[in-house]
């Protein structure tokens, strides 16, 4: 075992080298052609096709077998692979033109039917008494170790020339997926394209059945450009970030299969491609979940945060400084010289609000409470007062006008605009108030012009006054 | 062929199993999920696998769970992906099932040394052999895998008796569904594992192609031929038993034509489904054809039939009464052809007499043609009135439109018109019986 | 035929399912005015410009593009498609779209270069979205994508312009952007037909008008075309009897154009 590690790792074997390159370069391939296909929206299509060329690749053994005797010569079996391939393509085309079924059904009636037509050619064929039938059984589960170094040179050769043909019709290909009445319309002829393409499917899905095997080379198809969407939002990256996982799970899997013999090769490389998967999936960087998750929370904080600052300034504003006429107009630059409160006696929020009052404000959990606070302490904008109270610090107070002003803006315009019942407005303004930047702002001043400065008077009552009065 | 005790309970066995597959498939193909059957019958290897690892045993019962547990997972993870992940649910399925599949496989291959199971079975079972493996039911042996696959068969029956209502619903609208109290998320999860369970039953004797096809085939297949749910599952069922017959039937006789002892005969049973559905197709599309051809033909020979009334009725109205001879009809007509065989139909009909100097309208044939002229007239006052059309334009269409203008329509086109004396061309419109209406 | 006529439709009849959606259409288009091609819901006014396109198989007529058959002059037409015929989330930036523009004109298998980019960016610039190039188009807004489709269009440098409903669903800023453009391709002699939804702001807009329902109701200057009486023509609901026709032809299988 050790000895085979190592000299797996140094590909010392030159029948192993040749293989696992082959493999990688099928993998390269196939997450190319994969990713069109992805955009085209026939992912499973490829699934038809691969089950599909079964009838064929039996066929052409049992045909060969009976003129020569030995009919397990790669070429000549993946040349019937591809024709029955083209023939379940049809047969798809066909039932959906001549019958009311969707697509999918169209699919499996094909994917089943031929394979099941294969199954009782195989079941036949292995019961000939020349050549090893037993042998093509490795198509449906993909062996590379049964490879010949002609295969695996054959298939590397294959797979470099659909690499070519993607990078040549590249521009071809992304206008067809992502606009295929434009570029009928521009006088692309759109069938042909569509049938470049699934030529080149059927192509790669050919050579990828003797190293992963029918069943699951649509994860050939399918993974690596799944995978590649989680990294970016551009095109020729997705095609290389797609290539380079059907490459390294390829030539990765071709090399584990090495090592371990009695496994079957394809499933060892569609693992390591849910492995890249799976790891794209999670850590994605342009729509990978943990990402989004820290998106999220920040979003989410952002919102508590938000919250904690209006409450704290409704109550100020609902308490006994409501009244005062200066408090609306408070300078927005507090003085910066002032670190703490209680510096300047006119500092509205002098007396700061009880924390129970917070609590009844908003129906939130006291944990939740707790733990806005606590960040926003952190942050400087709110000072915690002896007696279970708090106030805004200076910071604090700056911050929360901005964001009530933001608030009471957006709900006079879902008021005056959107002829929302004020009772309402406070949980729609609710959401839209933390998302909206300084452009929206400025739309929302022009529509509202009496509100250009300070802060508008909330347009309904306050939860933390209006149940008291 | 000699046909055996043996060979009717592979046939029993195929049908169980391919009818609780097709129950449960027509729910599949409505929704468009046939490709979720293929994906769930291929994802409960590992389910399969792992439950043989862990309890190191072949019961149906650890089978059946791990199958379930993998089925939801699956419907979960696709699920997930397309929400969570935005991938399109197509490549979320490819993903999810390939992986599970290949996650099985390997592990299948760690357990092959504890129990007798290859890769190559879950393929394609072995049906043959499933009549040796009896039980003993009330003084008669009965194969093990008829009485899983009827209690699965039974299974399947009751959920969809029970949830008859629920599951036409929410696979025909699940907004709706949802709206009405039925959740159909909850619906579509216990579809998905009574899928999965299905398909494990049916594993062991008949292999996972047969599933997939069984899940799929006869349900769309029913769906070509009929359009109401129930006779659909029906005809579903029917179709699946026949496709188990004929599969083995065929099974062991069609190798035989080409030197061949037989073949797998569950592989010829999805062969045979196929078969049934090509057939189907194939039929109701000629069908289709014919009746249309059949009609668009009956349809031309009375329009040239009453182009004939019209053109007589025209020179009539020149006053011209004598008879015309059927070469000067032919000549006043634009599309000529048929014109033979619509005077011996209109002649039949008594709508028109045959006099020595040729052809001349009888009472009734004279009020067809009144009829059929007045819709004429009708249709271009319209085209030129209301629609804004040129009265050049305005014949042509006329010429088309005068044959389908029924009764009702030429009423309704009075009364926009206004019950016009005159056409655009200043042709009298000749009052038809039934437009009594007129104020 | 008249080779100054940018758009000549005649006798177009299209059928979907055999059912005629368009029927004995006859239009001429005059060449430098704003067209705008109205009419309701299910008249086939967006099957029109996908007829001119040759998107749609029709069932008789001919289509002329300054004097040739519209297909022989596909480089003369410039067409914005609805918003919502393709996917946003498809990842391509802003500036790659305007570039789809001019592929036909880069040809089979020839990469993009510099000068095309710089020719779209110039486009982008025009619909004021320059700073935009490099996003990726679900990053932008409704009537930021209607503008990345415009310069598409824009970028071909077209004769003809097909758009199909620009105006739908975008904010005021996009409306006052496209109606600017649109002014200005006239200024350059260029023909613009609009499929166009909202009747109010039809006299604004267009020099000239089509109301189409199923046939050509009226088309000529819009003073002269768009009065009540024509549109209570069109959209007055009368014309259901057209469609009543045209189904019961379809439904005997006599239609043949």
């Amino acid at each position: 075992m050790g000895d085979s590690l190592t000299r797996l790792l140094f590909l010392s074997d030159y029948n192993t080298r040749v293989v696992v390159a082959g493999t990688l370069l099928f993998g390269a391939g196939a997450g190319l052609v994969g990713t069109f296909l992805l955009l085209r929206r026939r992912a499973l299509l490829t699934d038809a096709l691969a089950h599909a060329t079964l009838p064929g690749i039996v066929l052409a053994f049992m045909l060969f077998a009976a003129l020569e005797g030995g009919g397990k010569r790669l070429p000549i079996l993946l040349v019937g692979a591809a024709l029955s391939a083209l023939v379940g393509m049809l047969a798809v085309v066909l039932i959906r033109r001549f019958s009311r079924l969707a697509d999918d059904a169209a699919l499996g009636i094909v994917l089943s039917v031929f394979f099941g037509l294969g199954m009782a050619l195989l079941g036949m064929a292995t019961r000939m008494e020349t050549g090893h039938a037993a042998g093509l059984s490795s198509f449906i589960y993909g062996k590379t170790a049964s490879m010949l170094l002609f295969d695996a040179v054959l298939i590397g050769v294959v797979a470099l020339a659909v690499v070519l043909g993607c990078l040549l019709l590249y521009k071809e290909f992304t206008l067809l997926c992502f606009d295929s009445d434009y570029a009928a319309a521009q006088g692309w002829p759109v069938l042909l394209l569509d049938i470049l393409l699934m030529f080149l499917v059927v192509t790669v899905t050919v050579i990828g059945l003797s190293a992963v095997g029918l069943i699951l080379v649509v994860a050939m198809l399918v993974i690596p450009p799944s995978a590649a969407r989680f990294w970016t939002h551009r095109l020729s990256r997705t095609l290389m970030i797609s290539a380079a996982v059907g490459a390294l799970s390829g030539g990765l899997g071709a090399g584990a299969s090495a090592l371990a013999q009695d496994l079957p090769a394809g499933a060892i490389i569609v693992l390591v491609a849910a492995a890249l998967f799976g790891f794209s999936l999670l850590f994605g960087t342009e729509r990978g979940l943990v990402k989004r998750a820290r998106e999220a929370a920040r979003l989410r904080r952002r919102i508590e945060e938000q919250h904690l600052l209006r409450a704290v300034y409704e109550l100020l504003e609902g308490g006994k400084l409501g009244s005062a006429p200066n408090f609306p107009d408070y300078p927005l630059m507090f003085p910066p010289s002032t670190p703490k409160l209680g510096a300047d006696p006119n500092f509205p929020g002098q007396e700061g609000v009880p924390i129970s009052a917070l609590l009844e404000a908003r129906s939130w959990h006291p944990r939740q409470l707790r733990r806005a606070m606590r960040r926003a302490t952190g942050r400087g904008l709110i000072a915690v007062l002896p007696g279970d109270a708090c106030t805004l610090t200076t910071e604090g107070w700056n911050e929360a006008r901005r964001v009530v002003r933001n608030h009471r803006l957006w709900e006079l315009f879902l008021i005056t605009h959107a002829d929302i019942a004020p009772a309402q407005v406070d949980r729609d303004a609710d959401r839209i108030e933390h998302v909206l930047d300084p452009d929206m702002i400025r739309k929302l001043e022009a529509l509202l012009p009496a509100q250009t400065a300070g802060i508008p008077a909330s347009a309904h009552e306050l939860a933390g006054r209006g149940g008291a009065s | 062929m000699q046909w055996m005790a043996l060979d009717t309970w592979i046939v029993v066995v195929g049908a169980l199993c391919a009818m609780s597959c097709a129950l449960l498939g027509n729910y599949l193909v409505l929704r468009r999920m046939s490709m979720m059957g293929d994906a769930i019958s291929h994802a409960v290897l590992p389910g399969l696998a792992a439950a043989y690892l862990l309890t190191g045993s072949r019961d149906s019962v650890t089978m059946f769970a791990g199958a379930a547990v993998v089925g939801v997972l699956t419907a979960l993870l696709v699920q997930g992906l397309y929400r969570l992940g935005r991938l399109e649910e197509g490549a979320a399925m490819g993903v999810v099932f390939t992986s599970l599949f290949a996650l099985g496989l390997i592990l299948l291959r760690q357990a092959a040394d504890h129990v007798d199971l290859d890769p190559g079975c879950v393929l394609y079972g072995a049906v043959e052999l499933s009549p040796l493996d009896t039980i003993r039911l009330w003084g008669w042996d009965v194969p093990r895998a008829a009485i899983v696959n009827g209690a699965t068969l039974a299974c399947n029956a009751l959920f969809v008796l029970l949830f008859y209502k629920e599951l036409r619903l929410s696979s025909f609208d699940p907004a709706l569904a949802t709206a009405l109290g039925i959740n159909a998320q909850v619906m579509h999860y216990l579809l998905m594992t009574l899928v999965a369970a299905t398909a494990v039953a049916a594993f062991e004797s008949v292999g996972s192609i047969l599933v997939i096809a069984m899940l799929i085939v006869p349900p769309a297949t029913a769906y070509l031929l009929t359009r109401r749910l129930g006779v659909m599952i029906g005809l579903s069922l029917v179709l699946a038993a026949l496709s188990a017959l004929l599969g083995h039937l065929s099974a062991i006789t069609v190798p035989g034509w080409f030197g061949f002892s037989d073949t797998s005969t569950a592989a010829m049973m999805a062969v045979a489904a196929g078969a049934i559905f090509s057939v189907a197709c194939f039929a109701k599309s000629c069908y289709a054809w014919g009746r249309r051809g059949i009609e668009r033909m009956s349809f031309s020979l009375r329009s040239v039939g009453e182009d004939v009334l019209a053109a007589l009725y025209r020179r009539r109205e020149a006053g011209d009464e004598a008879p015309v001879s059927a070469g000067a009809l032919r000549a006043a007509l634009a599309r000529p052809g048929w014109t033979a065989l619509a005077l011996w139909d209109l002649a039949r009909r008594r709508a028109v007499t045959r006099l020595p100097g040729g052809y001349a309208l009888t009472p009734a044939g004279l009020r067809q043609a009144e009829e059929l002229v007045r819709s004429h007239r009708l249709w271009e006052t319209f085209l030129v009135n209301i629609a804004g059309q040129s009265p050049a334009d305005a014949h042509g269409s006329a010429m088309r439109v005068e044959h389908v203008i029924d009764a009702a329509m030429q009423s309704e086109l009075a009364r926009q018109t206004g019950f016009p004396e005159l056409d655009p061309h200043a042709k009298p419109i000749p009052r038809g019986s039934s437009s009594g209406g007129e104020p | 035929m008249n080779a100054a006529v940018p758009l000549h439709i005649s006798d177009l009849t299209v059928a979907y399912h055999r059912k005629p959606v368009l029927w004995d259409v006859n239009i001429a288009l005059p060449e430098g005015k704003l067209v705008g091609l109205v009419g309701p819901n299910g008249s086939g006014k967006s099957t029109l410009l996908k007829s001119v396109l040759g998107l749609v198989p029709r069932s008789s007529g001919r289509i002329l593009v300054y004097g040739k058959p519209a297909t022989r002059n596909r480089a003369l037409v410039g067409y914005v498609p609805q918003r919502e015929t393709v996917d946003w989330d498809f990842p391509v930036s802003a500036l790659d779209v305007v570039v789809m523009g001019l592929y036909r004109e880069i040809g089979w298998c020839v990469p993009v270069r510099r000068r095309q980019k710089e020719k779209a960016l110039a486009a982008l610039e025009t619909v004021g979205l320059a700073e935009y190039a490099h996003r990726q188009i679900s990053q932008l807004s409704g009537g930021q994508q209607q503008r990345v489709f415009l310069a598409r269009a824009l970028v071909q440098d077209a004769r003809l312009y097909l758009m199909d409903e620009p105006f739908a669903g975008v904010d005021a800023a996009t409306e006052q952007a496209i109606i600017a453009l649109l002014l200005e391709l006239r200024a350059a002699g260029r023909t613009v037909l609009v499929v166009h939804h909202d009747i109010q702001t039809v006299p604004t807009y267009f020099d000239h008008v089509v109301l189409l329902n199923m046939r050509v109701v009226a088309q000529g200057p819009t003073e002269d075309v768009f009065t009540e009486e024509n549109l209570r023509r069109t959209y007055g609901g009368k014309l259901t009897l057209l469609s009543d026709a045209a189904e019961a032809l379809a439904r005997r299988g006599a239609q043949r154009g």
